[in-house]
């Protein structure tokens, strides 16, 4: 893998950008031909994403990056399932950037948000594993003289059937890549897989179990100094001064440099010299006009907002106004969802190299891509004289994956070190304190009822932030930010499961200064307390059961209908509860999954909630390793449970308020409730996803329960606002 | 300068005497399982045993522990062996990004030493780690599974 793209920076920064557009494209595979290329140990590739070694040995490559959601370990099952090899001898590398460059994005898109991981590459990793398989056994053929009809491959053996002999892929891989790849494959019916399909073991496990799995900010190099970082704390502001002098001599202290325009970082020899040499530095913030807003400001613009004349229009259906001033009973609630940080426990970081010819990058990132693209933008060098070289995530969340602020930064701070590889760990509080937020918005739901409680109108009226104008502009259609609709749209990968007659969702956009991002689920998290909880308040004003009702407006929604029936017959619906305990039901849709969940909680002494047990039922089309599937629906629960419970980030003076775990709490394991999982895939295309449309579905599910507990409505989270807590 | 005795060894690091233990452990130990996640004591991912109980390594300062007996995730366990509990988390699959996770089995370590087959009371009251992945479930299943080992 020794490439050295001629590329020009421009050209590649607007290639990426469109990419990241959404536009699709065109993937190129070099597979093979007369021409052999080899990986570093000179052994030879069948198609880009495939190292087939002499001991046998399949090394197979990742676009996409693994920071716990197990998708590396998915992907390679896809690729081993259509490759016929054996799984104990797999192993997975990650290309770089740089070389996806010089080969025309060969593993095209590095992106791993979005729930995406798996769902947008399987049928090209199955088809590269499928081309190989073909150029293996040809080989085989080839060396025997024999058709290739009488030749099957299986656990990464080749078998000539009439005269039994046999031989394996590493005997063969040199030959085969040799061989003119076939233009198309046929790929395996699922319902033949063997190793997709299966809750089999993550790759990564035994180096995360015994401290030598390296994350990023475990990357160590020779002569390497550290740095820590203090930005404006106010967002919009800028950097006025500091007085280096006043650290000049402390310990280990090497520089004090200015990064960008809003922040100054000491570099010193250890980590904690540089933090420590940090704290006593006096800077001074032009804090700019942000400095003067207050939460409660922000408020009041949401609150107006939801009755603002001009909205952007999501999804509507006959005219809701009109039938909800004929309606026979009109019922109407807000509810309001904060600010959140991702706080994935490994914070920020990233290691650079730049010696004024080159800079080097190593990093945890959800996207290699755009990783390269800041790395390119910060360093002034062409793409050829950059790279990125993956590490370990420990967690990204949406975090480390539209923003790469702390690799701008790491390459600002080494272009001033010429040389001297440097480390930029950020602390906690500053980790919390300049996040890419979770969007703060409000939702006034107001529905009508005929005479027989039947729904005949909704509108939500959606107040608050926008991520896409934000962090994608590109992608805002005529001004609307699409994915605020999530699981309220009228088609699509997050459509609404309701039929009803007359509808209106909209959004009235207000986007106050704390910049949003990308949050574990995005706006289904909001969208399903709103939608889900006001169905529940709805029912009950109908007079009606929750799931039945909810159940009348489903007939044309089969997919949605099928995971609500799923939890509510595994929960119990209908029947009893134990004594004490109360139930709880939502649905939603987001990243082409259909998702469920119902709870059983009950609530004691001074509010205290304990949620006994939830279960969940989630349908992806297609369920590619359906044990970590469950870790993803369990673990999902957890960040959305701890939400629910805990945590909101809040503003004083233009700055978060919140800035480590003291006052932005986690769930704990007692906490936890018992989940059960229902994977239920109904086939289907395109395939949905895993890793974040469920975690929407826990909360309103708990909030339910909550009111058929104690009759009183939660519409405004965190619960330890309404002193309510955990048992 | 002070003197360290980690999984074993001594080390004489050169560092101040209020250094927080995490960062004389990473940085000038050289050891990276330790992990830093809060720098306060709320997460758990910097536990290490100190003569034999899980401390947050963050919250201690390397004058508190000079001749005390200090063991991080690399020496949990016998060079060429594994440790019960890391065992019972590689059968049970738990790590996701798996950074909170050598605090977690250290945590867990001590407690199986304190209560050989603790009860989910039990795990709840002595387990207070952070872990943003969401493992729990799995933590508790491989809990039980490594004290019946």
């Amino acid at each position: 893998m020794n490439f050295i793209p001629k590329i020009n920076r421009r050209s590649f920064v607007i290639g990426a950008a469109a990419a990241g557009g959404g536009i699709a494209v065109g993937l190129d595979l070099p597979l093979g031909g007369p021409q052999i290329i080899r990986a570093a140990d000179g052994s030879p590739e069948l198609t880009a994403w495939i190292v087939i070694r002499p001991d046998d040995t399949v090394v197979i490559r990742m676009a996409r990056s693994e920071m716990g959601q197990g998708t590396i370990t998915g992907l390679a099952q896809l690729v081993a399932e259509e490759l016929e090899c054996n799984w104990a001898k797999v192993t997975t590398e990650y290309p770089t950037p740089s070389q996806s460059v010089a080969r025309k994005r060969a593993w095209g898109d590095f992106s791993t948000g979005g729930s995406r991981g798996i769902r947008t590459s399987h049928e090209y990793v199955r088809k590269a594993g499928a081309t190989a398989r073909v150029m293996l056994v040809q080989a085989a053929a080839n060396q025997w003289k024999v058709p290739v009809t009488e030749c099957t491959a299986a656990n990464s053996v080749i078998t000539h059937t009439p005269s039994g002999r046999k031989l394996t892929y590493g005997k063969v891989a040199e030959a085969a890549a040799r061989l003119e790849p076939p233009k198309d494959v046929a790929l395996k019916d699922p319902k033949n897989w063997k190793i997709a399909g299966k809750g089999i073991k993550r790759l990564d496990t035994v180096q995360k179990t015994n401290g030598k799995m390296i994350y990023g900010a475990d990357y160590k190099m020779p002569g390497m100094l550290n740095a820590a970082i203090k930005q404006c704390p106010v967002f919009g502001g800028k950097l006025a001064s500091y007085d280096e002098a006043k650290i000049t001599g402390l310990k280990g202290v090497k520089k004090v440099v200015k990064v960008g325009d809003n922040a100054v970082a000491v570099v010193a020899d250890t980590w904690w010299h540089a933090k420590s040499a940090l704290d006593k530095l006096p800077i001074v913030w032009d804090e700019g006009p942000n400095g003067k807003v207050q939460q409660d400001q922000v408020v009041e613009t949401l609150k107006a907002a939801l009755t603002s004349e001009q909205a952007f229009v999501g999804n509507k259906v006959g005219d809701a106004a009109a039938a909800l001033a004929g309606a026979a009973k009109k019922v109407e609630a807000t509810y309001a969802y904060p600010w959140l940080n991702h706080a994935a426990m490994e914070p920020l970081n990233a290691t650079v190299l730049f010696t004024g010819q080159r800079c080097d990058v190593w990093c945890g990132t959800q996207n290699g891509e755009a990783a390269f693209a800041a790395t390119l933008a910060a360093s002034g060098l062409p793409a050829d004289k950059c790279d990125v070289h993956r590490l370990m995530l420990g967690g990204g969340f949406g975090r480390r994956g539209a923003f790469h602020d702390y690799v701008t930064q790491a390459v600002l701070i080494a272009k001033q070190m010429p040389g001297t590889p440097v480390k930029l760990l950020w602390s906690r509080e500053e980790d919390m304190t300049h996040g890419a937020y979770h969007p703060i918005t409000n939702c006034k739901l107001t529905g009508g009822l005929d005479a027989d409680g039947n729904l005949v109108a909704l509108h939500a009226r959606i107040s608050g932030q926008s991520i896409l104008t934000a962090v994608r502009p590109e992608a805002l259609v005529n001004g609307m930010d699409p994915a605020t609709f999530q699981g309220m749209a009228p088609t699509g990968e997050a459509a609404i499961g309701y039929t009803v007659p007359n509808l209106l969702v909209d959004h009235a956009m207000r986007n106050p200064h704390v910049p949003p991002g990308f949050w574990r689920g995005v706006n289904v998290n909001q969208n399903a307390i709103y939608l889900e909880c006001f169905m529940d308040e709805l029912a009950h004003a109908a007079g009606k059961d929750p799931v039945e009702f909810r159940r009348k407006l489903m007939s044309k929604h089969p997919k949605h209908l099928g995971v609500l029936n799923a939890v509510a017959e595994r929960i119990g619906w209908g029947k009893p509860a134990p004594q004490g305990v109360f139930r709880g039901i939502a649905q939603h849709m987001g990243y082409g999954s259909y998702v469920a969940a119902a709870a059983e909680i009950s609530v004691s002494g001074e509010n205290k909630i304990k949620v006994h047990r939830l279960v969940a039922a989630t349908d992806p089309g297609f369920a590619v390793n359906p044990a970590q599937i469950e870790r993803q629906i369990s673990g999902s629960f957890m960040y959305g449970l701890s939400a629910l419970f805990y945590q909101q980030c809040t503003v004083k003076d233009g700055r978060i308020v919140e800035d480590n775990f003291d006052t932005f709490n986690s769930m704990r394991i007692a906490e936890m409730p018992k989940v059960e999982s229902i994977v239920m895939p109904t086939g289907g295309t395109p395939w949905g996803g895993v890793g974040e449309p469920t975690i929407c579905v826990a909360a309103p599910a708990v909030l339910n329960a909550y009111f058929a507990a104690t009759g009183k409505r939660i519409r405004s989270v965190p619960l330890k606002n309404e002193k309510i807590s955990f048992a | 300068m002070a003197r360290l005795t980690v999984n074993g060894k001594n080390y004489d690091v050169d560092v101040e005497a209020d250094t927080p233990l995490l960062w004389a452990i990473r940085e000038n130990v050289g050891l990276t399982g330790t992990k830093y996640g809060c720098g306060i004591g709320q997460c758990g991912a910097c536990t290490v045993h100190i003569d034999g109980v899980a401390t947050r390594s963050c919250s201690v300062r390397v004058s508190q522990v000079t001749g005390k007996k200090i063991t991080t995730i690399e020496g949990l366990a016998a060079a060429g062996t594994v440790h019960k509990v890391q065992k019972a988390w590689i059968d049970h699959d738990v790590p996701q990004c798996g950074y909170c996770q050598s605090g977690m089995i250290m945590a867990v370590a001590d407690l199986l030493k304190k209560k050989p087959k603790p009860t989910d009371a039990d795990i709840d009251e002595a387990i207070k780690n952070i872990c943003r992945c969401g493992t729990f479930q799995e933590v508790r299943a491989a809990i039980h599974a490594a004290a019946n080992a």
